[in-house]
Formats: structure tokens, sequence, C-alpha cells
């Protein structure tokens, strides 16, 4: 054991002190203040202790409660609770003190700086009867806070205030044989001028001790605000703006199609990122864009602005092909097919698009076409060619993911042509060792192939001078602005926009007849190919930047094709093209702690949220409370049955159906006269407040964020409900009738303005409470204007409807189920087909379930026979096989002796899947084997 | 937010009846308020009075060297870390992923209080941190992954998104 210690540093008074007076032996080795003896830690930190296991204590406290315990002390509670006061306290304050002191020769602050801790000490020895702290002899406490205590208040030129009972307590542990003989060593008699080597090293104490700046935590409704003052000018005007009532407020016009752009009215374009379609979207993909652009949209519409939401599935491409031929339809079928599913998922979600199109259409080939040439006119295209697989026995170019072969990274035998799913690295296909094309398993040959790049970087002037106006005076996401940055600062590179596949917009150019466009050039294009199919004017919209304002909603990955590569495109068109002026991208929602995964059957996917039976308005709501907005959030059904129990039904649901139940029984379905008193005005204020921050939030497109105040709003009420008891109140006099009138009212009508901003999560929802209420359809486009107005909508004598429950609860048993449902391999189209990493996972959800597990699950593991044992030995096997490939690859074996063992491999790894219950690889030309 | 912290120890050691608690001065120093004996001040010095209460003493350490170790970061947890400047933040991330390098918990290979308190006190560290951090701190977020998925431990903090496969595998694109 060994103390390391450096002189003139008080902390080691401490120590020293503590060594001393329990007579531990140990080394005391003096280093100088720099020394950095705790290898961990970047700081230097003195005392520090090598422990006999070799570990470092560093805080002196600590160091000074081990000396004690083993010397047979062992630190009673009220131990503890001195040294943990000393550290949180007493320390900063000294510390503090001591740099005032020593460096800016300001000693008599000393005692101001002191005064509070001193004064605690002085309460708590005074209620005492022991001479020491904590018991009758000195004790580790004592110690500590003498050695604390002693450079302040042992110079004799600081006069520290001292009070007496601290004073007699400091001098009696003084007195203690060691205490002075500690303090000599470290000071060295030189008083304060002994530390100062050691205070100029360090740096400054802060002021304010609190981390203020950190936010404790970042789930919407964790409310930390507390209460907020309310003054009394605000309640005063929130009283006046209530009593103007609903009388001015122009009807809620229907929409009228098509919609096109209007003088004098703020006009938005709203695109949602195309979802590709041939897969079924899962609930990321349905949040990242879908979702959050339907919520923006409606609020718009709310709020008066001339609005236009379009969205479509992009068709186009290698995966569609791929799908085509593993479902065996035509890349045309796979389209009608998928776009239907993926209209019936965003139709159940009550996603209100105005026109939902896709890209495999003759507008998309003409626009697409059209813009191909004024760029190719411009010179803004060059040609270049590229080495690429090509399959001879296809007679065609392979596309990335139509290969597969030998990661050169990692030697994974599976790495696909533009990544391996092993190392997770980026591949160019043609590093691919030993690459096979994916449909014959032959082996591809490199060729050449010509092809067309928008020049990027020719392009790179014009946009960076859009850039920084469109960023600095549009709603950029922080994540949007940085991924564009980094792109920028990376450079930019000529980019490919032709590819040699069949499915896709023929590039019209006859040296390259045969290509189609690279999706990424396309796929944006749909944008305006689907405006066009909706209506004739499209270029109203796209190409009127002066009058038009445009919002693009995407999750991350997708930003760089919307902030770089597309409006270079339309840049270098120059057609006085509408580029975007918003661009809202989210993070990643992940699932339960993992990524969503089709292949692996991890997650809940669009189809199959219909089938829980948990409504589409609860859906909305749960995946809007945790829209990845700003950092990844985590999609978990535990929570979501919380969330839902919590505040759904006893915050928001229980606070809407008090107040309608008040009316109907109390009043006979009529909404009672008011008169407000104080109370009644400052909850008006604090509601109005609430409003006012949901309006400035949800302009800015923070969806999430605003949702907190549309719960706030109902705790508010909730609370006031709680107080005021208008349940007893009914009963008593007239007063107290009244006073049960008024918040019944005031409360009703609260529920009417929650109806309007619920309307863009939850329509379903906020359409019934609206119903319920029998409000006024008016009430919808008032309360949204301007930065918000709460009014009274339902007047003395309005009759409402039918009250009944808004929400239901979700039972632990039901979400175990649910969970147990989609953690891992479901049925689906597309089996598993990885079936290394996800095994543990999937066997585990595999098992019939002690809750009825579904049915399809249990029918896969039987029919597939899941065998325990079975799978235990091919584990094993399969990892011997692993290692014997690696061992000849590393001997640099021959190929076919290789390419046997591979095979084997797969083999073995196949008969694994099955014997774990999960069905083999379903490709039917899947000739391997060799 | 310690009164929190506290109530979810409770559930953890799965003590019966709920303490009372109040708090004292302007920093709200949680207080014990028992029926035998006089009351206990300080979050940590709480903390290990409900572990002896709990009888479950090998949270704090199995020997007089990982007790002080447990002591330790319990007192860098409210000394250090509860008032780090956002300057400090990278500097104390970087050392306990030093640190964790060749540990599975704080005090080595056992489970203590020093674990959890740490944890709770660094979640709004870890909540704000980006995917590329996390990686860069991976000591520390493995260590966190494991504290917040231990049983019991998590209940009053949302859980923070671990990937456990890496993003950005350094020195490729």
């Amino acid at each position: 054991m060994k103390l390391f210690a450096s002189e003139g540093n008080p902390h080691c008074l401490k120590a020293l002190a503590a060594l001393e007076v329990t007579g531990v032996q140990c080394d005391v080795q003096y280093v100088n203040h720099e020394e950095r003896v705790v290898p961990f830690l970047s700081r230097p930190a003195l005392p520090a202790l090598l422990l006999p296991n070799g570990l470092y204590l560093f805080s002196s406290n600590a160091i000074c409660r081990y000396l004690f315990e083993v010397s047979g002390q062992e630190s009673s509670d009220l131990c503890s609770q001195w040294l943990e006061w000393e550290a949180t306290d007493l320390q900063p304050a000294v510390l503090r003190a001591l740099h005032v002191a020593v460096l800016q020769g300001k000693g008599a602050e000393v005692s101001k700086a002191l005064q509070g801790p001193l004064n605690y000490l002085d309460q708590s020895l005074s209620k005492r009867t022991t001479p020491y702290l904590t018991a009758e002899s000195v004790s580790v406490a004592d110690v500590v806070l003498w050695s604390a205590l002693y450079p302040a208040l042992s110079a004799s030129s600081l006069a520290v205030d001292v009070p007496k009972s601290v004073q007699a307590w400091f001098d009696r542990v003084a007195a203690i044989q060691g205490c002075q003989a500690a303090a000599q060593k470290v000071l060295q008699g030189k008083g304060l001028q002994g530390m100062k080597n050691y205070m100029q090293r360090q740096p400054a104490p802060q002021s304010s001790q609190c981390r203020d700046t950190l936010s404790h935590n970042s789930s919407p409704t964790e409310c930390d605000e507390g209460e907020r003052v309310v003054s009394e000018e605000e309640m005063e005007a929130a009283a006046l703006t209530w009593s103007k009532g609903l009388d001015s407020c122009p009807v809620a016009t229907e929409r009228q199609h098509p919609i096109l752009p209007q003088e004098g009215k703020r006009n938005i374009l709203l695109t949602s990122a195309l979802p590709y379609v041939n897969n079924v979207p899962h609930l990321g993909n349905i949040i990242g864009c879908v979702l959050s652009a339907d919520v923006f949209s409606r609020y718009g519409r709310l709020r008066g602005w001339n609005l236009l939401f379009i969205c479509g599935t992009d068709e186009y491409g290698t995966a569609t092909e791929n799908k085509a031929r593993e479902e065996g339809l035509t890349p045309q079928q796979i389209c009608d097919k998928y776009h239907a599913v993926h209209a019936s998922i965003y139709k159940w979600f009550q996603i209100d698009f105005d026109f939902f199109g896709r890209t495999t259409t003759k507008k998309q080939t003409e626009i697409a076409q059209d813009i191909f040439w004024r760029l190719h006119k411009r010179d803004f295209l060059v040609e270049d060619t590229v080495e690429q697989l090509r399959c001879e026995s296809c007679q065609r170019f392979l596309a990335d993911r139509f290969v597969e072969g030998i990661c050169p990274f990692c030697n994974y035998p599976e790495a696909r042509g533009d990544q391996c799913d092993k190392c997770g690295r980026l591949i160019n296909a043609v590093e691919l060792r030993e690459p096979q094309c994916k449909v014959c398993r032959q082996t591809p040959v490199i060729r050449s192939s010509k092809h067309l790049f928008l020049d990027l970087p020719k392009l790179e002037g014009q946009l960076d001078e859009w850039l920084d106006k469109s960023t600095g005076s549009g709603d950029w996401t922080a994540n949007a602005k940085q991924i564009t940055r980094s792109w920028l600062r990376d450079g930019l590179k000529p980019r490919c926009i032709t590819r040699d596949l069949k499915w896709g917009t023929p590039v019209p150019h006859p040296d390259f007849a045969e290509k189609v466009f690279y999706v990424w050039f396309d796929a944006p294009i749909g944008y305006l190919s689907i405006t066009a199919n909706y209506t004739d004017q499209w270029e109203k919209w796209w190409k009127n930047p002066q009058q038009v304002e445009l919002y693009n909603f995407m999750a991350k990955d997708n930003v760089p094709f919307h902030s770089v590569v597309f409006p270079c495109s339309l840049l270098g068109a120059q057609d006085n093209y509408t580029l975007v002026n918003h661009l809202v991208a989210t993070e990643y929602l992940n699932y339960e702690d993992t990524k969503f995964s089709k292949s692996r059957g991890v997650g809940v996917f669009g189809d199959m949220a219909q089938d829980t039976g948990i409504p589409s308005d609860v859906w909305r709501f749960y995946l809007l409370y945790l829209r990845p907005e700003g950092q990844d959030s985590a999609f978990s059904w535990a929570d979501m049955a919380l969330k839902n129990n919590s505040e759904l039904l006893n915050n928001l649901g229980n606070f809407i159906n008090r107040a309608g139940m008040f009316v109907s029984k109390f009043f006979d379905g009529c909404v009672p006269v008011m008169e407000l008193q104080q109370e009644d005005k400052r909850l008006l204020a604090q509601v109005g407040w609430e409003l006012r921050q949901y309006i400035q939030l949800m302009d800015k497109v923070k969806i999430r964020d605003a949702l907190k105040h549309i719960l706030n709003i109902s705790r508010h009420g909730n609370q006031y409900i709680q107080v005021n008891e208008p349940w007893k109140n009914i009963k008593g006099g007239d007063s107290e009738r009244q006073r049960a009138s008024t918040v019944t009212g005031l409360s009703v009508n609260i529920a009417c303005l929650l109806s309007v901003m619920l309307q863009p999560y939850m329509p379903a929802v906020s359409q019934t409470i609206r119903k319920q209420l029998n409000a006024p359809e008016s009430c919808i486009n008032t309360m949204l204007q301007g930065t918000g107005t709460f009014v009274c909508a339902l007047t003395a004598g309005h009759r409402i409807g039918t009250v009944s429950p808004l929400f239901q609860k979700l039972e632990a048993d039901q979400i175990e189920a649910l969970k147990k449902r989609f953690g891992g391999q479901q049925p689906e189209d597309e089996p598993p087909k990885k079936k290394t990493q996800a095994t543990s996972q999937n066997t585990a959800s595999a098992k019939p379930a002690a809750a009825p597990a579904p049915v399809a699950v249990a029918e896969t593991a039987a029919v597939n026979g899941a065998d325990p044992e079975r799978a235990r030995q091919l584990t094993q096997a399969v990892a011997e096989q692993g290692d014997k490939v690696r061992t000849l690859k590393a001997q640099k074996a021959e190929k076919a002796v290789i390419t046997a063992e591979v095979a084997m491999l797969l083999d073995l790894k196949k008969q694994l899947a099955l014997a774990e219950g999960k069905s083999p690889e379903p490709t039917p030309q899947k000739g391997k084997k060799k | 937010m310690a009164l929190r912290e506290l109530s979810s120890l409770e559930k953890y050691l799965g003590l019966k009846k709920p303490n009372k608690y109040s708090t004292q001065g302007d920093k709200k120093v949680p207080v014990l308020q028992s029926n035998n004996g006089a009351p206990v001040a300080g979050l940590v010095t709480i903390a290990c009075h409900l572990v002896k209460q709990a009888q479950r003493p090998e949270l704090l350490g199995d020997s007089a060297e990982s007790r002080a170790v447990v002591q330790q970061w319990l007192e860098y947890r409210v000394a250090r870390l509860d008032v780090c400047t956002k300057d400090d933040i990278k500097i104390t991330l970087k050392d306990l992923n030093l640190y964790l390098q060749d540990k599975v918990y704080l005090a080595g290979n056992q489970f203590t209080l020093a674990d959890i308190f740490m944890y709770y006190g660094i979640h709004p560290l870890i909540v704000d941190l980006a995917v590329q951090e996390k990686e860069k701190y991976v000591n520390v977020t493995r260590w966190f992954d494991h504290v917040q998925h231990y049983p019991g431990v998590r209940h009053h903090l949302p859980l923070v998104v671990v990937l456990r496969n890496r993003v950005y595998t350094s020195g490729h694109h």
C-alpha cells in the first residue's frame, strides 16, 4: 500500500492526518502537483492511495474511510453523513474561500464564503452532547472535517469568524496527536502561502453549484418547469380573450381539389419521403416520414395555410426486380401489389394525403427526361466508364445486391455486393473475392460499362449559395444541417446517374440506350411527377419558389439526397424550380433496444399494427410521443402500455370524461353559467400559455415537444377539478353551487380546446370528443389563430351530446402476448435470411410461450421440428467447420478445396436453422453447392 | 430527482414499506425520517443506510478495498458528476471510459450500489450523446447498458438505446 501526496495540497492533509491518527502502516511518497498518479484520470488527482489489490483510490474521503476501516473502526451512518456533507458542501466552500484568499488576496471574504457551512456545523454541534462529531471518541468524520477546515481556520491573517462550539471542537481535534504533525508536513509551517503553488494549478471554483444546464430527462411529459408563476396581467389578458367567444370567426372550409397556390396565402407544399415499394413499412418508417408529415399538414390546415401534402411509392430499381424474381411476378405486378399494401396501411394510420401516387408513371418519364436533357444541354453531365460485374449466363450487369462473395475485409463468406453483414463495411462489388451471381451462382466477369455522371463539383458554388439562404431562413433540423455540412466538407464528387438495369426510367440519350436512371436521381423527381398526376397545373407548385414554401419530411439517412443531390439536379436544370425551404429529418426509432428487421421478423410492421386490436389513434399517439426528434428513441411494448394507461387513460381521457360527465350529471347536459374568479383566471392564463407554447413548437415542427403541452393542459385541468371538488359543491348552498357551475363550465371548455389541439395527433379521438361535446365546427379554426386564442367555445346553455370513455386500459398480459408475438420470428412472406446472429433471439420466441402464443409461430416450430439437442450439436459443428474454413483460407489452400468446405459450412448452417425451428433459405435456385 | 432515485432503490431492494423523506436546504438534500433513531441526511448516506436495512451488505462491497472503491464512486457521483459543467462532461466520460476498460462494474466484477447511483447520475449525460459519441465511450456505454438492464434498477429513467453493432467503424468509409 502506498500513499501519494504533494506538499501544499490541502486535500493531502486529510489522508496524512488519518494515517497518523489510525497508525496504519503505509509508505508515503511525495510527488509534485502535476504528477498523474492515477492512470485513468486525465487530470492529476492527489492524494491517491494504491491499494494492495492494485486499484487506486483518488478521493481523500474514501482514503480516510478505508484507513479507519482497516484499523478496525467502521464508519457509522452518522460518519457517512458528515463525509458526504463535507464532499458536497464544505469542500466547495473551502476551495472557494482558499481561492479568493490565496490567489486574489481577499482574505476578508473568507468569512463570508465559509459562513454557511460553519453555521450548519455549529447547529449540529450545539445539539450534541458528545465532544466529537459522532461519538465520545474521534472518528473519521472529525479528522476529515478538521483537515478540511484547518488551512482556513489556522491562518491568523484571515481572522475567520468561527462560532464558539465549532472553535471548541476544532481545538479538541487539533490536540489529538498526529493531526498537528500531519498539518506540519503538508503546509510546512508556511500557512496559506504554502498552498499557493497548488492553488494556481487548480481550475477556478464554480460560483454556483448546479447542473442547471443539463436537462434531466428528455421524455416529453416529465415536466421540468414546475409551477410557472402567472402574473396578474396575464390572467386579465387570458380572461379577455376567453370572453371574446367564437362569433367573429370564419367557418372551416372544405378542401377543394385540386389545391393550387393562392395569392396572399401561405402556400405550403409538403412532401414525405417516398417509401420504397418492395417492403411493408415498419413503425420506424411510418414515424420517420408519413406520420410526421401528416401531423404537420393537419396542423397547417387548422392554421388556415393553403397546403398540399403529397407522397407516393418509389417503385423503380434493383430491389423491385429482385423481389419480382423471388415472388415469380413481373416488377410491375410487384409494384401494383405493394403499392396497394402501402396505401391501405397509411389509410389505417389515417394519413391524410392530398394525393398518394407512384413513380412508375408516364409523367415520371416525361419530367425525369426533361430534367436530364436540360442538365445535358447545360453541360452538367460527364461521361465515364465504370468497371462492373457481369453475369454472362444471365446476360446482364449485376447490381450490387445481385452479387455475393467473400468479404475482402473480414472473410465473411456471404458478403453482399454493397456491404458485408458481418463487419458492416461498405464494399465495392468488384472487390469481392469469389463473387457469385445471386441468381444463377455462376462467377461473373468484370466488364466496363459507360455511364453518365452528374457533375456535382461544377454545381457546388450555386449549391452553397442556395444552402446558406435556405438553412438560414428555413427550419432545418440540426441533423439535416449537420449531415449536409459534412457532405460539403468532404467535397462533392461526380455522381453516377445511370444504371445497367431494365426496371427504371429509360435514359433518353441514344448512346445510353438499354440503361435507366439510377434511383437516387429518379426517385426525388417522383415528387414532381406525382404532383403532375394530381393536377396538370403542377408547375404552379414546383416552378414557383416565390409563392411556395417546400417542406420535406424524412428520416436522416435520406438527408443528402434532399439537401445536396436533388437540389443540384434542379439547380443545374435552371427552370425556376421550387427548392426545399424546410428540411425536417428524424433520427431512428429502434424496436425494444434492437433494430427493426424484416428478415429477422423483429418489430412491428405497418400491416400488423391493426391486428393488435390497439386503435390507430393510440398507435399514432405513442409513435408521436416517441418521435425520434433530436435523438434516437426506442419502441417498447411495456412503455406503450404505460403511456396509454398513464397519459391517455388517467390524464387526458380522465379529464375530458370527467368534465363531460359533470355537465351531463349535474347540469342536465347543458353547459352551466360561469363566473370567473381569480383562480379560474389563473387557470385560463396557464392553459393559454401552454397553447401558445404548442403553437410556437408546432410552427417549428417540434411535434413531440408540442405534445407535451397538450398533456400539461389536461394535467392542469385534473388538478383544478381535484382542488375545486365540483361533486361536493353541487350539493352545497348557492355560492357552492355557483362554484361547481364555473368549474364544470371551464373544464368542459378546456376539453373542447384539447379536442382541437389533439386533431393533428389523434384525429379520430379529436372528432369523438367534439361529437360528445356537440362542439361547433368553428372552434377548430378559432383556437389556433395567431399565437393561439383560448375562447369560450361552449357558452352557458350549450347542450352537449352523450359522453363516454375515450380510451381503454392496456392490460399487462395483453402487452406481454404482443411482445412475444413481435419479438422475433414471425410467419411472413420473406423468411429469415441471416442465420447466425439472430438465432438466440429467435429460438427464445419460437418456443411456445405461457401466454397464448400466436398460432402461426407455433406452427412454424412444429413443422420444422425444433430440436434443441440437435441444435446444440450443430452449433458446435458449425463453429468447427467455420474454423476449418478460416484455417484453409489463411493457408491459402486451393480454391476448390475451400469452396467445398464452405459449401459444407453452409449446409451445416442450414441444418442448424432447421433444428432451431426456422425455415431455411427460401431461394429456389439455390445452387450454392457446386 | 434524488427522492426518485431513492424510491427506485427501495423498489430494487424490495423494501416493503416505503420510507418517508423530506428535503433540506436550497440544494434539496434528501433526509430520511425514521421512527427509531435520528434522521439520516444525504443521498449517498441514505442509500447505504437502505442497503444495510435490506441486509444486502454485498452491494457495498465484499472487502475493505472494494468497500472503499464503492464509497469513492458514490462520492464521485454527488461531489463531481452532479456538479460537472458542460466542459467537464467529455473529460468525465473519457476518464470513466478508461477506468471501465478492464472492468465489468465499477468495483470490478461485482455489481454494487456504486453502479446504481453512477448510472442514475450519468443518465442525463448519456441521453444527450450521439451515436458516434456512444461508440467513442464504448466502455461507458457497455457498462451503462449492463446497468440499465440489470433487473430492477432502471425504474424511473427512460431506457437509452444502445446499438450493439457499431455503425461507425473506424478507418473505413
